[in-house]
């Protein structure tokens, strides 16, 4: 299969679903001159002339009018440039877009989805690196995905346009140029609340999401070469959660370890332990453990970046950890 | 072409130049200059990570501002604020280690480029989410209200943050509460990549605050005295207990955005058209020299700003990183 960039399916995604649904617009800052975010909608303006809503730097009033314009039309992409910016609209997004279709007794429809990248950089500080999934996962209403690969990016995009339902896409800025096998199929769609599990193992499950999967996949190479096999669950999407798939794996291994960039303390690894413990605690020759970033806000020096998130390390130690004492022989 | 520039504005070039303070300015203006493009070597170097926003080319509209305020005054900007930091008499020392990410930059390195503070000068930072700094200087000039101190607040925005909600909302309370507040929109007449054109209606953004009846006029934010004259109007103003004041200053940008802006929403010939006809720091050499100042005393200035960046930039790339217990330090009060 033809490999390319988390950038490049994400794009592919978008302005196939363009050509596909002539009602489809994206609005967002910017759009036009550098294309946007990450420059994700270069040529755009050529592409879909008319379709692409240049806005103000002006977050409540693009996600409420892309809302607006969702409820009577859509799909809208609204692009909000950094997901640290999220906050600005965040009444928008949970008081409105999340709640519309409840209140309305189901009559409203919300194809809307707002794509926003998060996650680390390169020492972009405390108001551009955070990842803030759980705030939204935390709303019904909301859909949430935070794709891993470039094919999931493509597949998980598409779906997300075609539903009727308001969807968080976050995509995570140091994965954008990174390159991976993605399906020239049109119909390439992901349905949401559906893990993919990454890869096998048998001695202990790791959940990881975003950017993190990559660094489970790395310790799982580390600790296959120390005689463990990890298996990799990817849940794709953090709202709806692919519980069926995590139960699964963690009856097969009896060990859980659960990985995401955010803040430990109130996150998606916290939820996602807490349910393992209390579902399938049978199953569990151990505690189930969780790595995050520590509780401080993210620096921008590249020395104390580093240690602000987690690291492929951290999770080869905390897999030893878990691992029953081998008796010399 | 500045000295043409000059004569044909005969308002500017008729009136009596203070020359101490044109000395001054001229001294502000082309530290931040000489600050900003070392910085953006160092940038180049990989010294400097992450954000880094310059201000050249805009040099004149915070150092007219700064000249018009008193001790105690206090001044709140966005991410481009190296040059506001420099003008309230920051240390380009610490500053410069901020960007390096060193613990003998202001925020201990944690910060850079965007978020630095100091208490000492009064100023707030250093924020990185478009337009959010304004109802914080709101807030400043609240406290200044509320304690009857006759202190000022300096806010500062751009052109493209003044479409932000919580703008208005904040032009609303402070008007409804007569705040000390000067709001100043530095219109370098892009955000991002998009001109001001395509962003706001608003053809005059001065007038953004007149629904809460509050004064607002445009200033060339090229020329340090012409931004001298309307802050000290603005500063009277606020101090007189009449209420917040808006200036939109006309000012450019020479660089771009950021360090990774590709530039394509404007030609070369516009920025080398500003640069070599309306540029602060030649326009008030010019003037300087017209007033009689001799070539030694500028060459003087020009000397000991350019040690001074040095000294800066030596400073920073010697002094160490932060240690990794810093990563758990500064988040709340106690430890």
């Amino acid at each position: 299969m033809r490999e390319i960039t988390y950038r490049e399916a994400i794009r592919e995604a978008l302005s196939e679903e363009m050509r596909r649904s002539p009602r489809m617009i994206i609005m967002g800052e910017d759009l036009l001159p550098g294309g946007g975010s990450f420059g994700m909608h270069l040529n755009f303006g050529e592409l879909f002339p008319g379709r692409m809503i240049e806005t103000p730097i002006s977050e409540a009033a693009i996600v409420g009018t892309a809302l607006g314009a969702a409820m009577t039309g859509g799909p809208v992409v609204a692009e909000i440039m950094y997901s640290d910016f999220m906050t600005v609209c965040m009444d928008e997004v949970v008081n409105q877009a999340a709640k519309i279709r409840y209140m309305s007794g189901g009559q409203a429809r919300v194809p809307l989805v707002v794509r926003t990248p998060y996650g680390i950089a390169k020492g972009i500080a405390a108001q551009h690196s955070q990842s803030l999934e759980a705030w939204y996962a935390h709303i019904p209403g909301l859909r949430v995905a935070m794709p891993a690969t470039p094919a999931d990016a493509k597949g998980l995009l598409k779906t997300a346009l075609r539903g009727e339902d308001p969807v968080i896409f976050l995509e995570h800025k140091l994965l954008y140029n990174v390159k991976g096998p993605v399906p020239e199929d049109g119909e390439h769609l992901i349905p949401f609340g559906c893990a993919s599990v990454a890869r096998s193992g048998t001695d202990l499950s790791i959940v990881a999401t975003g950017l993190m999967v990559s660094k489970a996949l790395e310790a799982a190479d580390t600790l296959a070469a120390e005689g463990i096999s990890a298996e990799v669950i990817d849940p794709r999407t953090v709202s709806p959660l692919d519980w069926d798939t995590i139960f699964a794996s963690v009856e097969k291994t009896g060990r859980a370890l659960v990985v995401n960039e955010a803040t430990l303390f109130g996150s998606i690894a916290s939820e996602i332990a807490a349910t393992i413990g209390e579902k399938r605690f049978n199953a569990l020759d151990g505690p189930v453990r969780r790595i995050g970033s520590p509780f401080v806000p993210k620096p921008s020096t590249p020395g104390l970046e580093k240690l602000s998130v987690p690291s492929a390390l951290d999770v080869v130690r905390i897999a030893r950890e878990m691992m029953p004492r081998r008796r010399a022989a | 072409m500045a000295i043409a520039d000059t004569k044909k504005r005969g308002k500017v070039a008729t009136k009596p130049v203070d020359t101490d303070l044109l000395l001054k300015a001229y001294g502000d203006m082309l530290l931040i200059r000489r600050f900003e493009e070392k910085a953006g070597q160092l940038y180049g170097m990989g010294l400097i990570g992450g954000f880094c926003h310059l201000y050249i080319g805009q040099e004149a509209v915070v150092v007219g501002m700064q000249m018009a305020l008193s001790q105690g005054d206090q001044v709140i900007t966005s991410y481009r604020d190296h040059g506001h930091m420099l003008a309230t008499g920051m240390d380009p020392k610490g500053v410069m280690a901020e960007l390096t990410g060193r613990a003998t930059g202001y925020s201990h390195g944690k910060g850079g480029s965007m978020h630095m503070f100091s208490k000492e000068k009064n100023f707030f930072g250093g924020h990185g989410i478009v337009g959010a700094q304004v109802s914080l200087g709101t807030g400043l000039a609240f406290s200044n209200w509320y304690r009857a101190n006759d202190r000022v607040c300096v806010t500062y925005f751009g052109e493209g943050a003044s479409n932000q909600g919580q703008v208005f909302e904040s032009f609303n309370l402070a008007a409804l509460m007569k705040l000390p507040c000067i709001y100043v929109i530095e219109n370098n007449k892009y955000g991002m990549g998009t001109s001001v054109e395509r962003a706001s209606a608003s053809r005059d953004l001065s007038k953004n605050a007149s629904p809460w009846g509050t004064p607002g006029v445009q200033v060339d934010g090229m020329d340090v005295m012409a931004v001298h004259a309307a802050a000290e109007t603005a500063v009277a103003h606020c101090r007189a207990g009449k209420g917040p004041y808006l200036l939109e200053v006309k000012t450019y940008r020479y660089r771009g955005h950021s360090m990774s802006d590709p530039g394509k929403y404007r030609t070369r010939e516009e920025i080398q058209k500003m640069r070599s006809e309306r540029d602060c720091i030649e326009q008030a050499r010019h003037l300087l020299e017209a007033a009689g100042v001799d070539d030694a005393a500028i060459k003087k200035i020009d000397d000991d700003i350019k040690r001074r960046v040095q000294e800066a930039a030596d400073f920073a790339q010697s002094s160490p990183e932060p240690d990794a217990s810093e990563l758990w330090t500064d988040i709340l009060l106690e430890a």
